[in-house]
């Protein structure tokens, strides 16, 4: 278990690393927390020939406020985002973070790191996609803004050119009126889960005025879908979870599509993805009108 | 914009809190007749300041070059060709080796029993498993050497994989060892009693089928090997450093695979190894390999085994296809047994296997007085890891048929599950009791056991909970299970995979010897020293007290080493530690040792006071006069007597304070009639178990868990709870979370972390109430028993049998593991529960 031969570079700033990930010619890898990556490479899975450790770079490393987004540096660990007072702004990412791996893991790896690694079953590219979150990518011809909606493409899969370095995300803050879902079964804590989803609800005065509901450990990719229609059309009633089920049941055949594995079936990940969302809909829905997101 | 406020309900689950499990921290409540005294561990103040000395972290022999495993990546194949050209001209390689120089230099390690299944540490004519090794690698470093192992080519020729038991004993079945004509390693049958009339007088006949599945014990430090191949004029021989724990037996089998004698192997062990649960008796082969290895590189050779390694291709336990089916009467009790047990070995009949059938066939009839009883014992090759001990080994397989059938018998006969088993528990009066299958269960109170585990887990309180739930529509189950627990293994039972008549005459093995040392210096310090190989089980910490305790000492006054050097510590083959030796067999040496030592103090002393040595007594430091302890002298000073002035002891007394004792307990090989006492003692076990299970995500979820043991006297109960405890863990590990699971193909797709799933103390936080029963043995000087097994064996079938319980609404039965919230939706989907 040790890894391949390969070329270490640890430029100092973004121009220098972004010029040494094109030097690759598309053969080498950004390392930020190394949390997905390294073990890769041990297993020599993946054998890239340049390493382009960003961790140098200064500046990466930040979270910070920007008016309606929060945003996070490439380098930002998923420990520092979690214990931060301005994560506050983001209900989902403090519900979600508990989630990602073990505490250990979360003090190296990073929340971008995570997002560009798009696996299937990771919590944070759901999030991400739950809240329109933007992925700011930069690379020789510039820096482009890539929604979350086009960004996960696949399993480990983005839309990151092989000469592009994910920089930041932002996360939008909450608005007023919003409330928020998210909850995950795994076969143990911090294991990948097999079925998780994320919840935003947005109401005015006790009337639904959106619903998103984002799916992950169910597909390829993590899996979004407006469901407005679904809440408001029960959206009055006292056994609101109870009353989503039919409907979240149909929702997970729409969206659980994958083939299982010893852990769980696709059969069981739709009874999951079907139970968390009636109560993480139901959930969200109570935060938007009690004005607690 | 959200205020602070709006947002300070997030993160909805405590900082690592499990999100599914029972948050409820560990209770526990000791015994009343427990002694509660718990010195702390000696062991531990150099384990969690890092001054452990594993084997990764020792470099004996200067100049000393890595070693990296070439391993198959098919399960079933014929090797056509091997070419190791390329990585022989890598720059750093010192040597490869490969099938033809482990042909040349090898024999085929001598197996437990005759099959036509020959077993060399790399594959030769066929790769039989994904990850049997095929090739090593020796240069600079691991790094260098793993480059070069992609350089070795390998020419397969693929042939249809056996993965299951059933697939194995299929008529048209693939072959492992076409020289054997049949995948079938073994198969013998054994009858005791009048079987066949109980079953024709039955009021019922109860038959079940049950799997119990493969797993390991997972030790956090993986196999690692240090080999040296050096050449004199007396020959080859070789100098091994291994974490290996025995049995010892292995020392001999590895020796004939050189062919050396096993006086030219020597082994060392380190004294700090990072857990094995039995795992690691399955290394040998690795050192037999390593030290080849060295011969071509000409210096020594290091190998550490990485976790993917270790995941497909060291060891595990064997999983088991069987048949129980048992007579019973009116009144509900068992009057025959009937078993068929089939055992997946893997790949080889790697020794020690077929033990996995035998450990526990002197006590093959549990808790239970079943007078007759008929067993088939098979073993079968398939395409996966070979298989070896683990704690529990054997038990977890027996019980999980054996319970099981047990409430399968009161399903049928509507006798409730506690009160069917007291009706055919050993009674009290009935100890020392002789098994049909010819074990003795030395001493215990079955019945008391049971009713101390009910009343802890408050039963009463428990059905009323399942009462109210199942009212509620949810499913709640409460299981038992009550095991005997045997430990101190006497090695004649590999005998009876032998028919008697193959058994050469003078040739039986029986025993379990273990040996230690203790000295006293001139300063009056005493030492004890083991060869018993530990884990992490705290031998140390035991041994110094039972020292100190003996000899009328202060702790502080007695030191205990571990050193395992078959060349300078004393041995045997049934030396190591395995099937729970340390408390019944290694503490009675240590009191046989210590009481040598007494005598010459007590001789010393009575030169110093002036008095009959055998008036004298060791207490509070000090060798005085039993019936004026007044009149006393410092221990050291006896000591010092002896060492400065022995011209002045007592005629006939040695100037000895170095003594090697052994403890040989009275065993018996396997008689002609296929009996044998297969352990020396037999403690219990009985846990009772409540789940509750998530009407909608099916997660199972731990209630409460009584659990009650009696090991005999209780020798420090601060370890005991530990391996009460990890115990249960590692059950719970096998119940439901961890398997080694394949494809069909032959690919196993449990081979990281990410898929083999050790439960965690997010998992392993249930409540539990632990209790004690204690009835000496009167085999072992201190009455003790070992202890580290027990709730492998039973906690699984106990799981099993309460999650049973749940879904007997539904009358469906759990009669595999793992069981989890999967395995229950593929149960449950689309039936319906009955009206």
């Amino acid at each position: 278990m040790k890894p391949a031969p390969f070329a270490y570079v640890r430029p100092a700033t973004l121009a220098d690393a972004i010029g040494e990930l094109a030097a690759t010619a598309g053969d080498g890898k950004v390392l930020a927390g190394g949390q997905s990556l390294v073990p890769v490479l041990a297993m020599r899975l993946g054998r890239p020939g340049t390493l382009v450790d960003i961790n140098g770079v200064a500046g990466l490393d930040t979270i910070e406020r920007r008016g309606p987004v929060l945003r996070v540096g490439a380098t930002a660990r998923q420990r520092s985002l979690e214990r931060s007072p301005k994560a506050a702004a983001v209900p989902l990412v403090g519900r979600a973070l508990p989630f990602v791996g073990h505490r250990e893991l979360r003090s190296r790896g990073t929340v971008c790191g995570s997002l560009a690694h798009a696996d299937p079953g990771a919590e944070l590219p759901a999030v991400a996609s739950c809240l329109g979150a933007a992925l700011e990518v930069r690379g020789p011809s510039g820096t482009r803004t890539v929604p979350a909606a086009d960004f996960f493409q696949g399993a480990m899969t983005t839309a990151i050119g092989p000469d592009e370095i994910l920089t930041a995300v932002e996360f939008p803050v909450a608005g007023p009126g919003e409330g928020f879902g998210f909850a995950e079964l795994a076969r143990r804590h911090g294991d990948f889960a097999l079925a998780g989803v994320v919840t935003r609800v947005r109401s005015a005065d006790g009337a639904v005025a959106e619903a998103v509901i984002s799916g992950f450990g169910v597909s390829d990719r993590a899996v979004t879908r407006d469901v407005t229609d679904l809440l408001r059309s029960v959206a009055g009633r006292d056994d609101l979870e109870a009353a989503l089920r039919p409907g979240t049941e149909e929702l997970a055949h729409d969206v659980v599509n994958t083939s299982g594995d010893q852990h769980g079936s696709q059969g069981y990940r739709r009874r999951l993805f079907a139970v968390l969302a009636a109560r993480e809909l139901a959930g969200a829905y109570r935060r938007s009108t009690e004005g607690r997101s | 914009m959200p205020d602070q406020s709006t947002v300070a309900d997030a993160p909805v689950v405590p900082e690592e809190a499990a999100p599914t499990a029972a948050a409820t921290p560990s209770e526990h409540t000791g015994g009343t007749d427990a002694p509660r005294w718990t010195p702390s561990r000696v062991e531990d103040a150099p384990l969690v300041t890092g001054e452990g000395r594993f084997l990764d972290d020792m470099d004996p022999l200067p100049g000393t070059l890595t070693a990296a495993i070439v391993r198959s990546p098919h399960p079933h194949a014929r090797i056509r060709s091997v070419d190791l050209s390329r990585a022989r001209r890598h720059p750093g390689v010192a040597a490869v080796i490969g099938p033809e120089e482990v042909l040349a230099a090898l024999r085929p390690f001598p197996l437990s029993v005759s099959t036509q299944m020959p077993y060399f540490p790399t594959g030769t004519d066929k790769v039989r498993y994904v990850g049997e090794p095929v090739a090593v690698v020796v240069a600079t470093d691991r790094y260098v050497a793993e480059d070069a192992a992609e350089l070795v080519a390998v020419d397969y020729e693929l042939f249809d994989p056996v993965v299951g038991i059933r697939t194995a004993l299929a008529e048209d079945a693939p072959l492992l060892h076409e020289g054997q004509g049949s995948n079938v390693a073994t198969d013998r049958t054994f009858t005791f009693g009048e079987v066949d009339q109980a079953f024709a007088e039955a009021t019922h006949v109860v038959s079940g089928e049950y799997d119990f599945p493969r797993y390991s014990g997972a030790p956090m430090e993986c196999y690692s090997v240090i080999a040296n191949w050096t050449e004199d004029s007396a020959g080859p021989a070789i100098e091994a450093w291994a974490n290996f724990h025995g049995p010892f037996t292995m020392v001999p089998v590895m020796a004939s695979a050189l062919g050396i004698p096993t006086s030219r192997v020597r082994l060392h062990v380190p004294a700090d190894i990072g857990g094995s649960f039995g795992i690691k008796a399955g290394i040998y082969p690795y050192v037999v390999l390593l030290a080849l290895a060295s011969k071509h590189a000409r210096t020594a050779v290091r190998w550490s085994e990485d976790r993917a390694e270790h995941l497909v291709a060291s060891s595990s336990g064997a999983d088991r296809m069987m048949r129980f089916e048992a007579a019973v009467d009116a009144d509900g009790v068992i009057t025959a047994l009937r078993t068929d047990l089939v055992d997946n070995v893997g790949a080889y009949m790697r020794p020690p296997e077929p033990s996995t059938l035998y450990r526990c066939y002197g006590n093959i009839t549990g808790a239970y007085r079943i007078p007759a009883v008929q067993i088939r014992a098979r073993a079968v090759v398939t395409n996966t890891m070979p298989t070896g001990l683990i704690r529990g080994f054997g038990g977890q397989q027996l019980y999980f048929g054996l319970e099981r059938l047990m409430d399968d018998i009161s399903a049928r006969t509507g006798l409730d599950v506690v009160d069917l088993r007291c009706r055919n528990l050993v009674p009290p009066d009935a100890f020392p009791y002789e098994t049909p299958t010819g074990g003795v269960y030395d001493s215990g109170n079955y019945e008391k056991a049971v009713r101390l585990a009910v009343e802890n887990a408050d039963l009463a309180e428990l059905r009323q909970r399942q009462a109210e739930a199942r009212a509620r529509g949810e499913l709640y189950g409460i299981g038992i299970a009550v095991v005997v627990d045997p430990s101190g293994t006497n090695i004649g039972y590999v005998g009876l995979a032998t028919p008697p008549e193959a058994r050469k005459a003078g040739r039986d093995k029986s025993g379990s010897t273990e040996h230690v040392r203790v000295s006293v210096d001139v300063q009056g310090v005493v030492t004890v020293m083991l060869g018993s190989v530990p884990q992490g089980q705290g031998h140390a910490t035991i041994a110094r007290q039972i020292a100190a305790a003996r000899l009328g000492l202060p702790e502080e006054s007695v030191r205990a080493v571990i050193d395992m050097d078959t060349a300078t510590t004393p041995w045997t083959v049934t030396t190591g530690s395995y099937s729970s030796r340390f408390a019944p067999l290694v503490t009675s040496a240590v009191i046989e040792g210590c009481d040598r030592i007494a005598r010459t103090i007590r001789a010393a002393g009575g030169v110093l006071l002036g008095a009959d040595p055998d008036e004298l007594e060791l207490a509070e430091g000090r060798v005085r006069v039993k019936s004026d302890p007044s009149r006393s002298a410092e221990f050291r000073h006896a000591a010092g007597v002896v060492h400065w002035d022995p011209g002045s002891l007592p005629e006939g007394t040695s100037a000895r304070l170095y003594e090697e004792a052994a403890f040989t307990p009275a065993a018996r090989a396997a008689t002609r009639d296929e009996r044998i006492n297969s352990s020396l003692c037999y403690g219990l076990v009985v846990e009772l178990v409540a789940v509750r299970i998530d009407p909608d995500t099916l997660e199972i979820g731990i209630d409460r868990v009584s659990s009650v043991h009696d090991a005999g006297t209780v020798l420090n109960q601060t370890l005991l709870d530990g391996q009460v405890y990890g115990a249960l863990t590692q059950a719970l590990g096998g119940a439901m979370y961890e398997e080694f699971t394949y494809t069909e193909g032959g690919q196993p797709t449990a081979a990281t972390f990410l898929d083999y799933l050790c439960p965690t103390t997010a998992e392993a936080g249930f409540p539990l109430i632990t209790d004690h029963v204690v009835s000496p043995s009167p085999l072992t000087p201190l009455g003790a028993k070992g202890s580290g097994e027990g709730s492998s064996m039973s906690f699984p079938v106990a799981i099993a049998n309460a999650v049973t319980d749940a879904l007997s609404p539904y009358g469906l039965k759990i009669d595999k593991l793992p069981v989890h919230g999967n395995v229950l939706h593929e149960l449950l989907d689309g039936v319906r529960r009955p009206a």
